[in-house]
């Protein structure tokens, strides 16, 4: 009945999805930010910590949603640790991108291998009430490294 | 599919395919698969009936109400006023002036808490709602607490998802009250509330009532005489009418009592730069152009459901909660909100294994529309522990026991799927 959802559901998403990694709280972390969807109830707390010349040390997460929301969370705290913050917000942009249209031109390049381990949750963008779920930890990203203190959402 | 529903008189009275012929977007295939649409709660589908009434009335008596002293807005001004005695009939009202046409249930319920609110309500005196209110029937209290500095208590709701009594009972008590304004049918516990119990008590107490009977006056028929209310506020598109238009129904003299809400044309009967007066209600309280189209269409929905006739609309539904009942229950892993003695079709759930918004992914595909989310009930879903929110199965006149079938094994197969 549902086998061509596995084109959404990937085994990655659903691993992710299950077990987050990096679902935990960064005590000593420089930012930190929250992020809500107030139509899902998806909702998560971000944390990250910087190294002394800025980059991102350390990235965690803690929250509830959705498996697409959890699964996007735990890869992008994996996959933006040892970028700057401009890195990141490119990274983020990209990502945006891939979400939206299921593929992203213009991510050859320097990013080429995270935008790779993004690549599970391309399936997404077939699925326009979704899409925020996937993007929502992005948005919460922004937030955290502004350092707005607001509440990110991905309305 | 389903059993025949046979009246008292024992003639079959329910021809669910003929039904479902009526509503032309039924017939549509989603992905290769039958549409099974569960949505109805949120919005119900339209018949033909419906489309073609305000087609009509749009192709050959159209003009603006109450206006002209020409023959087209003679013509459209009694169709408009024939929508408003429709509606008293069908809720059985006692007078047409009853009958409040707003543009939707949230709008009827915010007229009576901006102006019976704020027009008869007095600083320290309390509006009694529950825990399982709409939004609608929430925040337009909230906003007259901070306005006017009246307090707002919330009744409790059981594990079993059914008012408790015991508690509205105790919040009456000190005679605080003013109004209790409380959910006629839960649009997520499908939990049918006894409304003359909870009239009794109020009046006892001194309160007055309004009833958000959104989802009840679908589902049931509905007695304003016998209900003895203050106040009742449904909306046309849940009862496979038009969106845009809702319904306001409320006692004279309470109208009378109750200071305009909107200003503008329509709700006065004489305006200079120094000062304006009203018109009589219900006019006083439709400011502007009315949906004049959309009372038509809500006009031709009442005819169709009146047409099939809500005893057996209900027991039809009765039927399908049932069958529901007993096709869930079997279903492993889910967790359905609500066990209400009385209730209507909405059921509302959860599968252990899988996030709300997931399963209505899985769900779309195999043809199935449910709403998932906290189907603007927050607190309900605060309450019985599910802030992640829940899928929401709700029933029409068109479901049918197999498509209930259907969606208990779509619900098997996704929590294999999340396995
Ligand atoms: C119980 C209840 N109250 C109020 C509403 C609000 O109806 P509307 O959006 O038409 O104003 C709804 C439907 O969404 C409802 O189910």
């Amino acid at each position: 009945m549902f086998d061509d959802l596995r084109d959404l559901y990937q085994e990655v998403i659903l691993d992710h999805g299950r077990k987050p990694r990096n679902f935990r709280r960064l005590e000593d972390a420089d930012r930190t930010a929250r992020g809500d969807n107030p139509m899902c109830g998806d909702r998560m707390e971000l944390f990250v910590k910087l190294t002394p010349d800025g980059a991102i040390e350390d990235a965690a997460f803690q929250g509830r949603g959705c498996a697409i929301s959890m699964a996007s969370a735990s890869l992008m705290t994996e996959t933006v640790r040892g970028k700057s913050p401009a890195a990141a917000r490119e990274l983020g942009e990209h990502f945006r991108n891939l979400a939206m249209t299921g593929t992203c031109p213009d991510c050859g390049g320097a990013l080429e291998e995270e935008m790779e381990r993004l690549q599970p949750l391309s399936g997404v963008h077939e699925f326009p009430s979704r899409v925020k779920c996937a993007t929502l930890a992005w948005h919460t990203l922004n937030a955290a490294l502004e350092g707005s203190g607001k509440e990110a959402t991905s309305e | 599919m389903n059993a025949p529903i046979v009246n008292p008189s024992g003639a079959p009275v329910f021809d669910i395919e003929r039904i479902r012929q009526d509503f032309p977007i039924l017939a549509q295939q989603h992905r290769g698969k039958p549409l099974v649409f569960l949505d109805s709660g949120a919005s119900a589908q339209k018949p033909r009936q419906v489309i073609q009434a305000m087609v009509r009335c749009m192709e050959e008596r159209y003009a603006n109400v109450h206006r002209g002293a020409y023959r087209l807005s003679e013509a459209s001004t009694a169709d408009y006023e024939a929508a408003r005695a429709a509606v008293a009939r069908f809720i059985n009202a006692a007078d047409p002036r009853e009958v409040i046409f707003t543009s939707n249930s949230t709008a009827a319920i915010n007229l009576v808490a901006h102006s019976w609110g704020r027009g008869v309500l007095r600083p320290g005196q309390a509006v009694l709602i529950s825990e399982m209110e709409h939004h609608a029937n929430i925040v337009p209290w909230q906003l007259l607490r901070d306005d006017k500095g009246i307090e707002l208590r919330v009744a409790r709701v059981t594990d079993a998802g059914e008012l408790d009594l015991e508690d509205l009972a105790a919040k009456l008590a000190d005679g605080k009250v003013g109004l209790v304004a409380i959910t006629h049918m839960s649009n997520v516990l499908g939990t049918v509330t006894p409304a003359e119990r909870i009239v009794a008590m109020a009046h006892e107490a001194g309160a007055k009532v309004l009833f958000d009977g959104s989802q009840a006056a679908v589902h049931r028929r509905v007695d304003m005489q016998a209900l003895g209310a203050d106040f009742y506020a449904f909306t046309g598109h849940k009862l496979y009418g038009p969106t845009g238009i809702g319904v306001l129904w409320a006692r004279l003299e309470h109208q009378e009592r109750m200071p305009p809400f909107l200003g503008g044309g329509d709700m006065i009967s004489s305006v200079t730069f120094e000062g304006s007066t009203w018109a009589e209600p219900p006019a006083k309280f439709e400011a502007g152009t009315p949906p004049i189209i959309e009372a038509i269409g809500l006009h031709a929905a009442i005819d169709y459901v009146s047409a099939i006739g809500m005893p057996a609309v209900e027991a039809h539904e009765r039927a399908l909660v049932d069958h529901a009942m007993r096709r869930l229950s079997d279903v492993e892993g889910l967790t359905l909100l609500g066990r209400a003695q009385d209730r209507g079709g909405v059921f509302a759930f959860a599968l252990d294994n899988a996030h709300a918004h997931d399963l209505a992914t899985l769900l779309d595909r195999a043809g199935i529309a449910v709403r998932a989310g906290r189907h603007c009930a927050e607190p309900l879903h605060a309450r019985f522990g599910l802030d992640g929110g829940t899928c929401r199965a709700s029933f029409g006149l068109y479901t049918t026991e197999g498509e209930i079938d259907y969606l208990a094994e779509a619900l098997t197969k996704a929590r294999e799927f999340f396995a």
